[in-house]
């Protein structure tokens, strides 16, 4: 029926023939346009701020500082409650943190009115003298959050005073003691940058008051029910008083797992009563909203001669910016969703710290640390193999994971918390890495190769894996309710980015159910109306929320032969979908569906489902890149990346195309194009898509994605995820092209034609 | 100050600012298939067919649009619903927030290109952005599409 298809997604031609579906979309017509006055320092405190003027503007409804908004401390970041990061923010403060910080925010009847009013605003600042360079934050004399107003809800190493947000460390083993005992030792040290995620729709958010007078936020989030909670818990009001909507957004990439807009528009609706939105500028979705940790890796990875690794250290220094939303998990993630991989080693250490700087925050960002993380290890992986004079590939084949192996990393860490111990039960990595040689003809024409006098070609290789949901915390639930055509309602809280997932529910539910696909009408992700979900994230949408959809069909059909067998008379009845039959007789589904609401035995059939998993099964890839460079300029060209992926089951082939295509981009972007770059003062340089350059059609020339054959145990229909690890292998597998073409190693995310042509020509 | 124009080929008398851009205006007349997308006219998002040619509504002032054919997808439904198929087809509407200009750079493209290769193609939609899709399954639809036509 439904599954391993690829049919279109349910919502998607509404969506390219404009239907109105996103939040600016349906906001209400009279919605008051809502601002933001934001911070041109990058640290300073308000010593004074002047609204008379901006009030008496015309057409102004309300002006809002941080004397008169609730003065509570709490994390924006959308994840598990309590949540594993610093609680280092109020939705106003007298302090600001980075340039682009909230100062203020207003409402009025139009843009004009409030453009008008916002730079009536008066502000007087005491400037103090920013950190800006993550490397010389530690211990720095200028202290981010410098009041005693932060905390963490457990133990994280959250240490403000010495500008840490968070720390952790863990060694399995002796590290130092299996270095020693080594042949070769690799050291390096890696450098990625804090990447924006640049969703085609700005954050937006809009809310009112309902009938009831309850309040109703309609936003582009991923985290409708985070949201919901984050809210209630700051705005001073029963969660069962506000509604969170999620409409269609456009695009997610866990640039909207976090509270943005939300406490303007709302705080705006409950003073007023009138409803509000909020539509964030590009700029401002660059420079006050959040972007990729940054980081610094050092890597130390020791091997016999015969290329058996035994040991690695991996030592990170992340930044968070000036607010620490995920800053202890994607830290941790850097780790556990990369020192896997290589799981023969007798030794592994990771530790790290994430510190504060005066930049713009950090948060989750599709395949959060796992990519820097790859980055820095897979790196390290073709040095080492250099080293030791064994090819690269033949490095990995020999120290890899594989099917019924483990980790001891699994059980040690989590995100933010322990792991949890598991054996790999579909693993296919091999078979990935095969196909990635074969289409890149890696043996036949080598790793590299002169195509001119001044041209040449390098292929490089990186592995990958990822997790699908986070263990024992992420929870997925879906209802089905019976029509009385015989067709089902299903309720999903799960939350749909454009990645298809309401279509991948209704999928399963099609299996489970044995009905056509046109019989699962889908709606999702509105709090009042849809079950629990914590939202799309952590690669969890299809693993999660799939089983609780898988679930709440299997207790449909015992639901419906529960019924089946009061309307035949019989104890002994068989469902196939469309009849359901028994030594009594037969009835259709419609019919069953028509006599419960109308005549027989009447009742409403509805069936529940939720899922948490014990495990997280890890999808893994290979990815190859052939690059082509010209010596004299430096002018890199990706000739194409060869991406072989095990995801399990693809629930929907076509759209897990698209995931791993989409987020190979996204990759490339980070590997080669998209710089992020700060003045002395902290002013964010490239805070426009004239300064940040995120790959056009132009840039792409080939991107070649295929899946091998899978089955997963313990997902759904024999799924793992697919959403996240299309990002990880580009900046690796591309810096190993450029070494392997050139001789010349580049540690610094992004690998520009200058970079290449300064490293070759002055090193 | 009161504008006369010809969308999605009815004539529509409208008040404007003098300095309202033509995507604050389809707007506003609810015609939200046109979005906007960034501030520096650098994405694509807002495209419409002006005459049969591609403009960004949002550096296009209304008042230039008087006496000219605009249309968006709204306009071209018969078309529009034929790429949407293609494109759907291929899974790469993703997100669906750049669809509709993408469309409207298709609907243009066709009139503008006469025997259109996936290098023109390239270069005709090289300022439609996408951040989903990574692009290549847009080229398969559209391909797919053009061998229709």
């Amino acid at each position: 029926m439904g599954v391993n298809q690829s049919v279109p997604k349910i919502d998607g031609k509404g969506l390219v023939m404009g239907k109105a579906a996103y939040t600016d979309d349906l906001a209400p017509e009279n919605s008051l346009i809502v601002k933001v006055l934001r911070s041109p320092h990058a640290y300073a405190e308000i010593m004074s701020i002047d609204t008379s003027e901006a009030e008496k503007t015309e057409g102004i409804r309300c002006v809002f500082t941080y004397k008169n908004v609730p003065d509570k401390i709490f994390s924006r970041a959308g994840q598990g409650y309590p949540e594993p990061s610093p609680y280092d923010k109020k939705i106003l403060d007298r302090f600001v943190r980075y340039v682009g910080d909230a100062v203020a925010f207003l409402a009025g009847v139009d843009e004009e009115s409030v453009d008008e009013a916002i730079a009536k605003i008066k502000v007087t600042y005491r400037i103090m003298t920013p950190i800006i360079d993550f490397e010389k934050a530690k211990d720095s004399k200028t202290i981010v959050h410098d009041e005693d107003h932060t905390r963490s809800m457990f133990e994280m190493g959250h240490e403000p005073s010495r500008n840490i947000a968070a720390r952790y460390a863990m060694e399995i083993g002796n590290v130092k003691e299996a270095l020693k005992s080594c042949d070769i030792v690799h050291e390096g040290r890696y450098y990625t940058q804090a990447q924006a995620h640049c969703t085609m729709e700005t954050h937006t958010a809009a809310s009112w008051l309902d009938l009831q007078g309850r309040l109703v936020v309609m936003t582009s989030t991923q985290t409708p029910f985070h949201v919901r909670r984050i809210l209630a818990k700051n705005l001073g009001m029963p969660i069962s008083n506000i509604r969170v909507i999620k409409p269609r957004i456009g695009g997610g990439y866990g640039g909207k797992q976090c509270i943005h807009g939300e406490f303007f528009v709302t705080w705006v609706t409950l003073h007023t009563g009138l409803p509000a939105k909020i539509i964030y500028s590009r700029k401002e979705t660059f420079q006050s909203t959040y972007t990729r940790h940054q980081m610094r890796i050092d890597m130390t990875i020791g091997a016999m001669k015969d290329g058996t690794i035994k040991a690695i250290n991996m030592e990170v220094l992340s930044n968070t910016g000036a607010y620490g939303e995920h800053a202890l998990t994607v830290l941790m993630v850097v780790g556990s969703k990369t020192l896997p991989l290589y799981n023969k080693v007798e030794a592994v250490a990771f530790s790290g710290d994430v510190v504060y700087t005066n930049t713009t925050p950090a948060g989750a960002y599709r395949g959060y640390g796992a990519i820097q993380g790859n980055f820095a290890l897979e790196s390290a992986i073709d040095e080492l193999a250099e080293k030791l004079d064994i090819d690269p590939v033949v490095l990995r084949k020999k120290n890899m994971i594989h099917l019924g192996e483990t980790s001891k990393i699994f059980e040690v860490m989590g995100e933010g918390q322990e792991g949890t111990p598991m054996t790999i039960e579909s693993c296919e990595l091999e078979k990935c890495l095969d196909i990635c040689l074969e289409k890149l003809e890696y043996f036949e024409k080598g790793k590299s190769r002169e195509i001119s006098p001044h041209v040449v070609r390098g292929i490089g290789i990186a592995i990958a894996m990822q997790g699908s949901g986070i263990p024992h915390i992420d929870m997925g639930s879906s209802i089905l309710k019976l029509n009385d055509d015989g067709s089902f309602n299903l309720m999903i809280g799960a939350t749909d980015l454009g990645t298809g997932s309401d279509t991948i529910m209704a999928q399963i539910a099609s299996e489970t159910l044995k009905v056509p696909m046109d019989k699962i009408i889908v709606y999702s992700s509105d709090t009042d109306l849809t079950p629990f979900d914590v939202g799309a994230y952590a690669s969890s949408t299809t693993f999660i929320s799939g089983h609780s959809t898988r679930i709440a069909a299997e207790n449909m059909i015992k639901e419906i032969k529960e019924a089946a067998k009061l309307q035949l008379g019989s104890n002994q009845v068989e469902y196939d979908g469309m009849i359901i039959t028994s030594d009594k007789g037969d009835i259709s589904l419609s019919e069953l569906a028509e006599k419960l609401y109308y005549s027989e035995h009447q009742k409403q059939l509805v069936s529940s489902g939720s899922y948490v998993s014990s495990t997280t099964a890890p999808p893994y890839m290979a990815g190859g890149a052939e690059v082509e460079i010209d010596k004299r300029t430096g002018q890199i060209k990706l000739i194409r990346y060869v991406a072989a992926v095990d995801c399990g089951t693809t629930i929907n082939p076509n759209l897990a195309k698209i995931q791993v295509e989409g987020a190979l981009l996204q990759g490339i972007g980070m590997a080669m194009y998209e710089d992020v770059n700060y003045s002395d003062s902290g002013q964010l340089i490239n805070n426009s898509f004239l300064k940040y350059n995120i790959p056009t059609r132009m840039e792409v020339e080939s991107i070649d994605v295929s899946f091998v054959e899978s089955y997963e145990p313990q997902g759904p229909f024999g799924a793992k995820s697919v959403g996240e690890i299309g990002i990880d292998t580009p900046p690796a597998a591309i810096a190993n092209a450029i070494n392997n073409a050139l001789g010349v190693r580049i540690t610094r995310l992004p690998i520009k034609s200058e970079n290449v042509w300064m490293k070759l020509n002055h090193n | 100050m009161e504008i006369t124009l010809n969308i999605n080929h009815s004539m529509h008398h409208v008040l404007i600012r003098p300095d309202e851009f033509l995507l604050d205006t389809l707007r506003n007349m609810g015609i939200k298939s046109v979005k906007k997308g960034c501030d520096t006219s650098s994405c694509g998002i807002c495209a419409v067919s002006v005459d049969n040619k591609l403009v960004r509504s949002c550096a296009y002032y209304s008042i230039r649009a008087e006496g000219k054919e605009i249309l968006t997808v709204e306009g071209i439904r018969e078309e529009a619903s034929l790429i949407a198929e293609f494109l759907t087809g291929e899974g790469v509407e993703q997100c669906g927030y750049c669809s509709p200009g993408l469309v409207m750079a298709i609907y243009t493209m066709k009139h503008e290109l006469d025997e259109p290769d996936i290098e023109s193609i390239k270069h005709y939609l090289a300022g439609n952005l996408c951040r989903c899709s990574g692009y290549e399954g847009q080229h398969r639809a559209i391909m797919k599409y053009l061998e229709v036509k």
